[in-house]
């Protein structure tokens, strides 16, 4: 439908400097480098080497997202840009290419909300959002439960985690277990091959007074890792593999559980579940066993499109172009804090001026 | 030709257009929070000031810095991808020889601007146009000897006067003096530097320790 609109998103929040074009809810080019590797001696994503990486590869990306769509930047009908939150010099960098490279093709720039983005890239792969569609967001930086009634416009944060996030869990498991980082890939790959139930981790956050839909793993962290010194000061080996697969089995046995309590409490029967970590193979089948047992439809993208890319980026912008919302001015700003209930930046002359200035001060620190 | 210069190394945001004869429109505001704000618009005011769209540039001129690395990525990936979109070349220049081309002086003297931390980013200069030195970055009272007896600009300078007490105006860099210094440059056929920042200093960034026991001892 060559009526939809055609639009180039760029995301840089993270370490993946991401460029992905789409039009209307088809996916026609993500275009991805990491930089991954470099961070890895580290033990976790380091800020400045993030940003010096971006600048690097935006250029090379952006031509190989227009040469894998087949498309000319003259024909895009606008950019998007993910303004926030993120790392806030990593975010700079993306949100300075997009704002020239849409200023110098004279088309529309949209800054766009990071988790917002993670939710619209399910159109690409299953087709227009259902409204409303509660989303399960998991990554390194990110464990939300929002409940989306329009992705351009209204998006409800339902529950968070209150310390760490579930990717940096994994991280920090693999890190004690010396499975180097990033954790995520590597403890699921020794999990299928453990018993998910040799040992009883706790379920963070899952009492009768819990709050329902917050997450901890700050506990579940401890233990595992108390559980894996005893062991070691008992002059024991560790088995990697059940630990693994205990250890994952806790967080995704707390992670469905409540993304099925909101869809039943809120009466939604469609579950969106986004971010890196929906990029677990035990995530992925647990969900899709309590899913179809309480009669909910699962919605997650293949797991290249979970994880950080500039497809999903695209894809909220070609959405607030589809559905008319105000396009960004010129002077918009990187956000490392945008609240995940802004779902993009319009320009001044369509909304009251809020300034964040907590975000601006880490702007620069 | 007509070249669009910009900076973003210094607390400075600034822009130029020049058209091959000299500086037709120019912009230059100072707040070292803002530049990714700030940046775009001023581009929009100097093209609005000097009556041309952006299609009508022939080639970029960007710092190179040595400067604080948030604020200089701006300018350089505005750079950058203002050159991917036209299809023209992007050149740098090194902050510093535009501070000192804009300082006009005829003896030896320093260029030193703020890197922060309480160092400087800094280079000798045989003259306006001639630098003798690399650009370093360094304690002030560390470079003391290197110094001495030298008039210095740049906001480095006239911010340790114990090290400079010859510290004198221009505070910043303007890309006026930019533009004007990479058009003498391309006219007399040299080569500009790649577009690519000058960092100085290695990424912060700790190796983490192993990882922090949790058992009570
Ligand atoms: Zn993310």
């Amino acid at each position: 439908m060559a009526d939809e609109p055609l639009v180039l998103g760029i995301e840089t929040s993270c370490d993946e400097t991401g460029v992905g074009i789409v039009r209307g809810t088809t996916l026609l080019a993500d275009a991805v480098a990491s930089s991954v590797d470099e961070h890895a001696r580290f033990g976790g994503v380091v800020p400045e080497v993030a940003s010096r990486a971006h600048l690097e590869a935006m250029v090379p990306t952006i031509e190989r997202a227009l040469k894998e769509a087949g498309v000319s930047a003259r024909d895009l009908d606008g950019v998007a840009v993910t303004a926030g939150p993120g790392l806030a010099g990593a975010l700079l960098v993306g949100v300075s290419a997009a704002k020239a490279y849409a200023y110098a093709l004279g088309k529309p720039l949209y800054g766009v909300n990071h988790l917002a983005s993670h939710i619209c890239v399910d159109q690409l792969e299953h087709g227009p959002l259902p409204e409303p569609t509660m989303a399960l967001l998991v990554s390194g930086g990110h464990s939300s439960l929002l409940l989306s009634a329009d992705i351009t416009s209204d998006v409800r944060p339902l529950g968070a985690t209150i310390d760490d996030a579930a990717g940096e869990a994994f991280d920090k498991i693999a890190r004690v277990l010396n499975l180097g980082f990033p954790g995520g890939p590597v403890i699921d790959r020794y999990a299928r091959e453990g018993d998910p139930e040799a040992i009883a981790f706790p379920r963070g956050l899952t009492g009768p007074r819990d709050p329902a839909y917050d997450f901890s793993f700050s506990g579940l962290k401890t233990a595992v890792a108390r559980w894996i010194e005893a062991k070691r000061a008992a002059g024991e080996e560790v088995p990697v593999r059940d630990v693994s697969a205990s250890f994952q089995e806790a967080v995704v046995d707390v992670l469905t559980r409540k993304a099925v309590r909101a869809c039943k409490d809120e009466g939604v029967d469609h579950l969106m579940i986004g971010g890196g970590v929906a990029a677990n193979s035990r995530l992925r089948a647990l969900a899709q066993e309590r899913c179809e047992a309480a009669g909910i439809r699962l919605r997650m993208p293949r797991p290249k499109l979970c994880t950080d890319n500039g497809a999903m980026v695209a894809a909220l912008g070609a959405e607030m172009v589809a559905r008319n919302r105000a396009a960004s001015d010129w002077d918009l700003s990187a956000d490392s804090s945008l609240p995940v209930t802004d779902p993009h930046v319009p320009g001044a002359a369509h909304t009251h001026d809020h300034v964040h200035e907590t975000a601006r001060e880490n702007l620069y620190t | 030709m007509l070249l669009l210069a910009l900076d973003t190394a210094t607390p400075a945001v600034t822009v130029a257009l020049h058209d091959g004869d000299d500086v037709i429109a120019s912009s230059s505001q100072v707040d070292a929070r803002r530049h990714g704000e700030l940046l775009l618009p001023a581009v929009d005011r100097v093209l609005a000031e000097a009556g041309l769209r952006l299609d009508a540039v022939t080639g970029i001129v960007a710092g190179i810095g040595p400067g604080p690395y948030t604020g200089l990525r701006v300018g350089l990936m505005t750079a950058d991808t203002f050159g991917l979109a036209l299809g023209v070349p992007v050149h740098g220049v090194c902050t510093l020889d535009g501070l000192a081309y804009a300082a006009d002086l005829d003896g030896p003297f320093v260029v030193a601007t703020d890197a922060r931390r309480k160092e400087v980013y800094w280079a000798r200069y045989a003259d306006s146009r001639t630098r003798l030195t690399e650009p370093a970055v360094d304690r002030p009272a560390d470079i003391a000897d290197q110094v001495a007896g030298l008039p210095a600009v740049g906001a480095g300078a006239l911010l340790y006067p114990d090290t400079f007490p010859q510290a004198r105006e221009p505070e910043h860099v303007s890309a006026a003096a930019l533009a004007r210094l990479a058009v003498e440059r391309l006219k007399a056929g040299e080569e500009l530097p790649a577009p690519r920042p000058l960092y100085l200093r290695r990424p912060d960034a700790q190796v983490p320790k192993n990882y922090k026991v949790v058992t009570p001892k």
